[in-house]
């Protein structure tokens, strides 16, 4: 029997109301079709606050925060940026109450020389309006700007290396960090690969660290990256990880939360769209209507309005290994759905938001590291989708981009793609030189923008689902142009496109759809 | 030391600092031998201003003619004397914040920075000097018996002229232009910016920042400090 959060279609089943882009689609699927919907959230804990104490002061694999702490040590706190979660947390985020327990902690044992550092690794700078959403308003009028700052991975003055690691991998990170005689990381852990050694050996490290990898050689070699245990990149990162903590004191805190991203009045949006009563059916047809007819930037500001309602499910402190076990052990509680087989063909619906473009256009480029690279990704090991078999994507994939935190991506998109599309041709012509431009490089460091080593990467992100997949088909694109660069057919309807992926063949296809937002995995087991 | 593998050409005034040509041309005209010079200077300066305006209107190379001309009859002597205080006082304090960062980025990668600028050399020799950059293009005051004449030595450099001194530039030293840098803040700095590949927007004004938006030319602000 199958998870009751795999729904089979029947021929009379109603349509499917999926995302394409920032507007919501009704899609008929075939009967057959197995729709894998999000799991209910999991329940939050009651008292958050009495949870992050609880978990300072019972930590795993290390001794308790407070008897890490002397008065006047230098102190240097490190926070997971907003590319997670999404949308943003509705306040208080999880890291917010976090710092004030540390930070009350840290007085309270006469620790004042403290720093807060945003852990940007080559994302874009946090701006200030963020920040206090991230940390709340007392952390953000005390420390900012000069105590609560963005890590800038390309300060040569203010990086350090650390040492290399037996297989010749730089560990170079942040230097009031590593000249710190404790280290506190605090995350919010969103999705299984975030956290772990990932959290320092990403967010404070330096490019020249980073490029050890996140590599086309490395994400080929993954498995799934959402899956430690089955991902090169995590191999990679324990690697240097534990080089790192064996020079610093690092104590991590992780988080957890639920996947309750909608608030309570639009919840129905994760539910099984033949169990809708008649209220919620009258407000998604709205929906659907109204996304249709608003302009871009309106259906954009409208989403963006709403922060996501999360709940903590979880804190743990202490060792990052240990506590990082715990902490995937919650993701996958909540994120991740039995199914039975792979698939033929499987349909990803294309939101409006990924971790990169948090307050700005999702660019086709984004795009495809949501379909080939994340939501491929969403399983531990063995992809929903058979080798060789073909991915349906909706979004209008536009021909548009933020032209402030996503300016190399145009460079990347326009000047890069139509000369190859090969990860490791990229990545051995074109990455070092693109990535020192300093024009770029400028506007990364004191304007908003990503590093222009960051859109490489974002290829790079799609290359094992690029390599498995057969084919890409994308349906509802308002354009030819981009697909085609994405190396990705176009179909007018699902239909058509569903009829293509049969090759002309007669044989039936098995076909599922991830029904995302909110977050789902799958477990895959095989016949 | 490796030869730079390709060159940063650098407009300077509204790019790396926030003065323009006539600041330190009003120091000059202030600081005369005696109050009676000054005067005189700064009289006839004031009967120029309304050409000036028009022109700086029209065409930024009669601009630089006509604001050149207050110079006539000043010794040679006193404007390089005088350029230590006027870039202590004018220059260095108008230095964008993340000017010195830019900078640095393009020696860090190996670029030959060049300064491109209609101001006068003996000033700006001393900003190339102050931010570690290789060499500066800019204007020269023609001098005879050690006194200014009041007129720019040729090629003057504003406007179009400062894309063909680039291109003889890069020519000269071997590099190639699609692999050369270019940053300015003004419109009228359009054809420097097009004669390289890689032509960036700094602090540009509405009818650059449209332009740079278009073709996606990279684009900042040195002056931010958040």
């Amino acid at each position: 029997m199958s998870h009751p959060s795999v729904v089979t279609l029947q021929r009379d089943s109603r349509p499917r109301v999926l995302f394409s882009g920032d507007r919501l689609v009704e899609v008929d699927l075939p009967a057959g079709t197995r729709v894998i919907y999000p799991k209910p959230p999991i329940e939050p804990l009651k008292d958050p606050a009495a949870a992050i104490r609880y978990a300072l002061s019972h930590p795993l694999g290390t001794e308790p925060l407070y008897a890490k702490l002397r008065p006047g040590m230098k102190v240097t706190l490190a926070v997971d940026d907003i590319s997670l979660p999404l949308p943003p947390m509705k306040r208080p985020d999880a890291r917010a109450q976090v710092l004030e327990v540390v930070l009350e902690l840290l007085a309270d044992h006469g620790v004042d020389d403290i720093e807060i550092i945003i852990a940007t690794g080559i994302h874009r700078r946090m701006k200030a309006a963020e920040v206090r959403h991230m940390v709340g308003d007392r952390v953000f009028e005390r420390y900012w700007p000069d105590r609560l700052y963005n890590h800038d991975a390309e300060d040569r003055d203010n990086l350090t290396v650390l040492g290399t690691t037996e297989l010749g991998e730089v560990v170079e990170i942040n230097r009031r960090a590593a000249e710190s005689e404790l280290v506190i990381y605090v995350n919010l852990n969103f999705v299984p690969m975030n956290g772990g050694h990932k959290s320092l050996m990403c967010g404070l490290a330096s490019y020249r660290s980073l490029s050890h990898h996140h590599n086309p050689e490395t994400i080929r070699a993954c498995d799934s990256y959402m899956d430690p245990k089955k991902s090169e990149l995590a191999t990679r990162l324990w690697r240097m990880g534990r080089l790192c903590n064996q020079k610093l004191n690092v104590f991590t805190i992780e988080t957890t939360i639920n996947n309750r991203m909608f608030e309570r009045p639009l919840e129905f949006l994760t539910k099984n769209e033949d169990e809708l009563d008649g209220r919620e059916r009258a407000l998604l047809a709205g929906l659907v209507a109204t996304t249709k007819r608003l302009p871009q930037a309106a259906r954009q500001a409208i989403f963006e309005k709403f922060p996501a309602p999360y709940g903590v499910t979880g804190v743990w402190a202490g060792e990052t290994e240990a506590v990082h076990e715990k902490t995937l052990e919650r993701c996958f509680e909540q994120y991740c759905v039995p199914v039975e087989g792979q698939s033929d063909v499987v349909v990803f619906p294309i939101p409006y938001i990924s971790p990169y473009n948090v307050h700005a256009f999702l660019n086709p480029l984004l795009v495809s590291v949501l379909a080939q690279g994340y939501l491929f990704n969403m399983n531990r090991g063995v992809p929903l989708l058979k080798k060789g078999g073909t991915i349906v994507l909706l979004h209008p994939c536009s021909d548009k981009f933020d032209h402030e935190q996503h300016a190399p991506y145009i460079d990347f998109v326009h000047r890069l793609l139509p000369e190859t599309r090969d990860a490791v041709e990229l990545h051995k012509r074109y990455e070092r030189k693109f990535a020192s431009d300093p024009a770029f490089i400028q506007m990364f460091r004191t304007g908003h923008a990503y590093h222009p080593a960051h859109p490489f990467y974002m290829w790079y992100w799609g290359e094992n689902g690029r390599q498995h997949a057969g084919r890409v088909i994308v349906v509802g694109a308002d354009n030819e142009y981009i697909p085609r660069l994405m190396g990705w057919e176009t179909a007018p309807s699902m239909d058509e496109a569903l009829y293509r992926a049969r090759n002309g063949e007669a044989r039936t296809l098995s076909v599922s759809c991830l029904r995302v937002p909110p977050i789902v995995m799958t477990d895959v087991s095989l016949k | 030391m490796t030869s730079p593998v390709t060159a940063s050409y650098f407009d300077v005034d509204g790019t790396l600092i926030s003065t323009n040509l006539v600041h330190p041309t009003l120091f000059y005209l202030v600081n005369q031998g005696t109050p009676v010079q000054t005067a005189m200077r700064f009289g006839r300066a004031l009967l120029r201003a309304p050409a000036m305006g028009l022109a700086e209107l029209a065409d930024r190379r009669t601009f630089n003619e006509l604001l050149y001309a207050s110079y006539e009859g000043m010794s040679e002597d006193r404007l390089v004397l005088l350029a230590d205080e006027v870039f202590d006082t004018v220059i260095k304090p108008a230095i964008f914040p993340h000017a010195r960062s830019l900078v640095r980025q393009n020696l860090e990668r190996g670029h030959r920075v060049v300064f491109i600028s209609g101001a006068l050399d003996f000033i700006i020799d001393k900003l190339v000097e102050h931010l570690g950059a290789h060499e500066a293009i800019s204007n020269r005051l023609e001098m005879k018996n050690g006194h200014c004449t009041g007129k720019l030595e040729k090629p003057v450099v504003a406007g179009p002229e400062k894309a063909r001194l680039i291109r003889e530039h890069a020519r000269d030293h071997g590099f190639d232009l699609e692999e050369c840098y270019a940053f300015s803040d003004s419109y009228s700095d359009l054809p420097m910016l097009s004669v390289v590949g890689h032509p960036a927007a700094v602090n540009p004004d509405p009818r650059l920042a449209l332009l740079a938006k278009a073709y996606s030319w990279p684009s900042f602000d040195l002056r931010a400090s958040a």
